[in-house]
């Protein structure tokens, strides 16, 4: 356990002396959330409309950006060896990658989001449950994430294949919150809708750093 | 002398072809093992499966008697590599790099900057440093952790002749402990009394 928090806290470390990719993400974030309403009018019945949706795509494709350069740095670099032969469990080393993942990319996307909403005149008494959802649901992200940046390594165009094999799995993350969202704004109970997040956090939670760990040590080999 | 580690008729693969095989050699406490062979060789891809990173392709490999292939993670934990590429943050400082290793695998940053002199880089970015300041933070990451099996993959590599002198002072220490090495290297390596192995292209 000491040896697993040691491996987080050198990666945030090292995530924060680039804080660069993680203001980008932020950054990328909100410039798509204000597209919109250029996009669709500035009329606010249409965007409140739309927010919850719009809020939670930009989101899970911004805490996209850094996740192939989380682990295939590790993976040109020779530290991925160094990992692997540390004596943690390479489902463990795939742990760690997620909860950096998140705590430098979904973290501050999440502190970005009240903005984003606002821009999207999403109802006030929402944005406590989209905050709620997002972090859910970005966590799911992080874990699935991890398993297919572990899978695309040494793949030649793995940052291309990395969206294409990660995002169709999170739709059920996005229905779920958008539900528990557009739920919130009128009135109904978000609980169902946060208990399935939370369902798919508990599923993703041991399965995903498993298949990680083992996508880990083939490309190693 | 009890053998620690075991090779018998040990085959390996490199992206489905083989690359060595009929490697066969026996180690005991304190004893060293340095591999020769012409480039393509498979000296890396051997290191690398001594390291439990590459997939035995055939024969057995093991560790006091036990198979490797039983316990992978308790091999993992045995073993020190000193890999072609640094495996160095760029953005972090030396100190900064030792002490995380160290908490990852135990030892004392401090000692593994006194023991390999860099000391007065200790505040300096991996990312300024040059190629043999860089290896030497690889040969501090080395001595961290007591790992009884070193695996060098052409350890001397971007090293000045005091580097070379670090070099050969800590696997003399290593192996006076009771330490392993296995080392590939075209030149001569500061090893004294080790056995040779060649491996045939």
């Amino acid at each position: 356990m000491r040896a697993w928090l040691a491996l987080v806290a050198r990666d945030l470390a090292a995530a924060r002396r680039n804080a660069g990719d993680m203001l980008a993400a932020v950054a990328f974030f909100l410039l798509a959330c204000g597209l919109f309403p250029f996009g669709v009018g500035p009329d606010p019945v249409v965007l409140a409309r739309i927010a919850s949706g719009v809020v939670w795509v930009a989101a899970l494709l911004a805490a996209l950006l850094p996740l192939d350069r989380l682990v295939g740095a590790d993976y040109e670099d020779g530290t991925l060896d160094q990992l692997l032969i540390s004596g943690l469990h390479p489902a463990a080393i795939a742990a760690a990658k997620a909860a950096v993942h998140w705590l430098a990319t979904a973290a501050p996307l999440l502190l970005a989001t009240p903005f984003a909403a606002l821009m999207l005149a999403l109802p006030l008494r929402a944005i406590p449950i989209l905050l709620a959802a997002l972090a859910l649901g970005t966590a799911v992200l992080s874990l699935l994430g991890i398993a297919g940046a572990a899978l695309t390594l040494g793949a030649r165009r793995g940052g291309v294949l990395l969206p294409l094999l990660v995002l169709p799995l999170t739709i059920p993350v996005l229905i779920f919150g958008a539900a528990a969202v557009e739920a919130a704004s009128v009135g109904f109970p978000v609980a169902p809708h946060l208990a399935m997040l939370a369902a798919l956090l508990a599923a993703a939670a041991p399965l995903a750093p498993l298949a990680a760990g083992l996508a880990l040590r083939s490309a190693a080999e | 002398m009890a053998a620690v580690l075991e090779a018998r008729d040990l085959a390996g693969e490199r992206a489905g072809r083989l690359v060595f095989e009929g490697v066969s050699f026996c180690l005991g406490p304190g004893e060293a093992l340095v591999l020769i062979g012409v480039n393509g060789a498979g000296k890396t891809s051997l290191l690398r499966v001594l390291a439990g990173l590459g997939r035995i392709a055939g024969g057995v490999l093991s560790w006091q008697g036990e198979p490797v292939a039983q316990d992978p993670l308790a091999h993992a934990a045995r073993v020190a590599l000193l890999g072609h590429a640094d495996a160095l943050k760029p953005q972090l400082t030396v100190f900064e790099t030792l002490r995380h290793e160290a908490r990852i695998r135990g030892g004392s940053a401090g000692e593994a900057m006194a023991a390999t002199g860099l000391e007065s880089l200790a505040e300096s970015p991996v990312r300024i440093l040059s190629a043999g300041q860089r290896r030497r933070v690889a040969l501090a990451r080395l001595a961290l952790g007591a790992r009884p099996l070193w695996l060098l993959d052409e350890p001397t590599v971007a090293l000045d002749s005091a580097g070379v002198a670090t070099l050969a002072r800590l696997v003399s220490a290593h192996r006076t402990r009771g330490g392993l090495v296995v080392a590939s290297s075209h030149l001569d390596l500061p090893i004294e009394g080790a056995q040779t192995l060649r491996l045939a292209a």
